[in-house]
């Protein structure tokens, strides 16, 4: 059966986006344009074949055609540079394709960040009314749904207070109350459930749903596999700026989780000659893994892990130990860790480390390795591995992005101290 | 039914731009409660956090007035046309310190709304037109002590004050033309933010402010015109002071100075719209 053309509220046909690098990186001054323009001439004469051409742009997004259905939920997924917020910014008209087109049936609101122009010394009530009319509200519209926005962001009494007074999680909440009032017939959304705290978190994603079931169309771009699972009915799987696969939820995320083609996650070298290091020791294997080699699928936040390095050590009788320096994706060293320094013979040495489950946040970590000589000379450095830790069945029905570098699962208790109905006049004595 | 498929919703269809672009000036219009917003939003926080609040909009004018009546009126002597020299100055102080004001914030504004063109749709052109329609309140604000000093002198408008909104107008549109160019230009070359202090400065000695327009020969005087802010600051002059003759010739070339630049700084602005998220 032929579709009626009014059944598809989004079609994306070849969407093309190139970006000339470092164009973003820094601003150009008039100097830059003349230093290039007097450079060109020789530029050209050096680059005949203007290979360079090629490497100063990049495709951020190249043949992207998918269609999304009216009142269908539908999720972005990809990896960080896979275009996803490339093409959210093209759906929601504030940046334009190189090539291609899109057609849009409806209103488009698109909601890439909480609390676009909110302005400081503003009060909460104003930043309503600003906020609203950015995100493209009419006045009257604001108006009408006021008295359930600041219901929504439990922000009653602070309303005419300006908003640098607030605390970061009533700023959050205001910010996402508006953004969630607001009611185009197509929604573009970028990862802007991970605001406030978990009650607020809950409130959050039963307005999604909300807004889902009301028949309204919704993009919905999230790193968060639970929360896509939990909305949507169909994924757009976007890798390098292509579309790999477009299907239903739970056909395409198990593939997704699975192809961790970011992560090396074991690095072997067969022959000494050949080796990293120098002539005093050379690296033989290093690999992170799942602890249990048995295991098939997916590295979880849950899963115990195990490092191993392997290396040949050169000289009789000299005290070497193995250390493991933990990166995260934004290069910042997280922890480092090391075996005791021991009197090592010549020959082939394993060094293993484990990493125990629920200690790792659901991000992509890389395992850098030392050889210490007598616990104070590095005479080994390598780049070592890297593992994609993904994110596993939470305890909480709280679906945002878990702040924070590890997610160590620790020991709590919590005891009721006293049990009182009035809090007036209550002290706390023993 | 659900009530959203009503009625078949209007198409948009997304691609590059390229050849001849059309303003879109609809566009704007829809916008208008957005450029409302901006307008308040710019008033409202101006003077937040200030010790004398929008006394300020008084002060800058005021002292620039003392200061001229006395190196030029006093010290120097420029003729005034007959008119008390203070009166004289401040007539024309006030539409250029609108103009100048609004350019400069104009100029920086894309730059200074990055954060709402690389996260949201509208069109453009709200930024600039928001920051220049923002300068309104202090020209209105210093206008009252204009209508002061007219009182103290004891001179009476005649007729022609009813062209005041027109001329104040001229200003806005010039502070416009020249802030969309420089907006634009600014959000890719950040040369322009330097440029704008020395250029104002530059520019008000080319303007009548603190002279009149006679001293400068009779068959040249209309071309002074090519300067809009000339045809505006001897307008209100005429309009306000009632100095006979009005600007002439002048100011006629002076709007259509204006309208030229006007024009081609819509067409230059709409068509580096589209790079702007790119590139702010």
């Amino acid at each position: 059966m032929v579709q009626p053309m009014n059944d598809i509220a989004i079609r994306a046909d070849g969407i093309g986006k190139l970006y000339k690098l470092g164009a973003r990186v820094r601003y150009r001054t008039l100097r830059d344009t003349f230093v290039d323009v007097l450079t060109a001439p020789f530029r050209a004469r050096r680059n005949k074949d203007s290979a360079t051409d090629a490497t100063r742009t990049f495709w951020a997004l190249k043949d992207v055609s998918f269609e999304v259905k009216q009142g269908e939920v539908v999720g972005v997924i990809g990896r960080n540079g896979a275009g996803k917020s490339t093409l959210l910014k093209i759906l929601s008209r504030i940046t334009e394709p190189t090539e291609g087109e899109a057609r849009i049936h409806g209103r488009v609101g698109s909601l890439l960040e909480v609390g676009t122009g909110f302005h400081p010394e503003l009060t909460g009530r104003e930043n309503i009314y600003l906020n609203g009319a950015i995100l493209g509200m009419k006045r009257a519209e604001i108006q009408a749904r006021f008295d359930d926005i600041v219901g929504f962001a439990e922000v009653a009494k602070f309303i005419d207070t300006p908003v640098k007074h607030y605390s970061s999680g009533m700023y959050m909440r205001l910010a996402f109350a508006v953004a969630a009032h607001l009611e185009p017939e197509i929604l573009v959304i970028d990862e802007v459930l991970a605001v406030g705290d978990l009650a607020f978190q809950k409130k959050c994603l039963g307005k999604m749903r909300e807004v889902a079931r009301t028949g309204r169309t919704v993009l919905f771009v999230s790193h968060n596999m639970t929360a896509i699972r939990n909305l949507c009915s169909r994924v757009v799987w976007l890798q390098h700026g292509k579309v790999n696969r477009v299907g239903r939820v739970a056909d395409v995320i198990g593939d997704y989780l699975k192809s961790s083609s970011d992560s090396v996650t074991r690095l072997e070298w067969p022959n000494f000659a050949e080796a990293p290091g120098d002539e005093q020791v050379r690296l033989h294997r290093v690999s992170v893994g799942a602890s249990d080699s048995e295991r098939v699928g997916v590295v979880t936040v849950a899963t115990p892990l195990t490092v191993e390095v392997s290396y040949w050590n050169n000289t009789a009788d000299v005290t070497l130990n193995v250390c493991i320096e933990v990166y995260s994706l934004e290069e910042m060293c997280l922890f480092c860790s090391f075996d005791s320094p021991r009197v090592r013979p010549k020959g082939l040495i394993r060094s293993t480390c484990e990493l125990p489950g629920n200690f790792l946040n659901d991000s992509t970590y890389q395992f850098r390795v030392l050889i210490v000589r007598d616990a104070g000379t590095i005479i080994l450095k390598h780049e070592g591995v890297t593992i994609e830790v993904h994110d596993g069945e939470r305890s909480v029905p709280y679906y945002g992005k878990w702040t924070g570098a590890l997610r160590p699962a620790l020991n709590w208790s919590t005891e009721v101290l006293s049990e009182t109905q009035e809090m007036e006049n209550v002290t706390a004595d023993f | 039914m659900n009530p959203l498929q009503k009625e078949t919703p209007p198409v948009l269809v997304i691609r590059a731009s390229r050849g001849f672009l059309r303003l879109n000036l609809k566009d704007v219009w829809a916008y208008r409660e957005l450029l409302y917003f901006l307008v308040w939003r710019d008033i409202k926080v101006r003077y937040k956090q200030t010790a004398l609040g929008a006394a300020w909009a008084i002060i800058q004018p005021v002292m620039t007035m003392v200061v001229f009546s006395v190196f030029f009126g006093r010290l120097a002597k420029v003729p005034s046309d007959g008119i008390p020299y203070p009166v004289f100055a401040f007539a024309a102080l006030l539409p250029w310190q609108l103009f100048a004001f609004s350019l400069t914030e104009s100029s920086n504004s894309l730059v200074g709304s990055q954060n709402l063109i690389t996260k949201v749709y509208f069109p453009r052109l709200v930024i600039p037109l928001a920051s220049v329609l923002a300068g309104v309140v202090d020209f209105g604000i210093a206008f009252l002590v204009l209508l002061g000093l007219l009182i103290f002198y004891g001179i009476k408008p005649t007729a022609a004050v009813v062209w005041l909104p027109l001329f104040v107008l001229l200003a806005l549109a010039t502070a416009l033309s020249v802030g969309l160019w420089f907006s634009a230009l600014n959000v890719k070359y950040r040369d322009v933010r330097y440029t704008i202090p020395f250029l104002t400065q530059l520019w008000m000695f080319a303007t009548p402010v603190a002279y009149s327009s006679t001293l400068i020969p009779q068959p040249w005087r209309a071309w002074f015109g090519l300067n809009p802010m000339a045809g505006v600051v001897e307008g209100f002059r005429w309009a306000l002071l009632g100095k006979s003759g009005g600007p002439g010739g002048l100011l006629w070339v002076s709007v259509a100075a204006v309208l030229l630049l006007l024009t081609g700084g819509l067409f230059y602005f709409r068509r580096m719209e589209s790079t702007f998220a790119d590139i702010a």
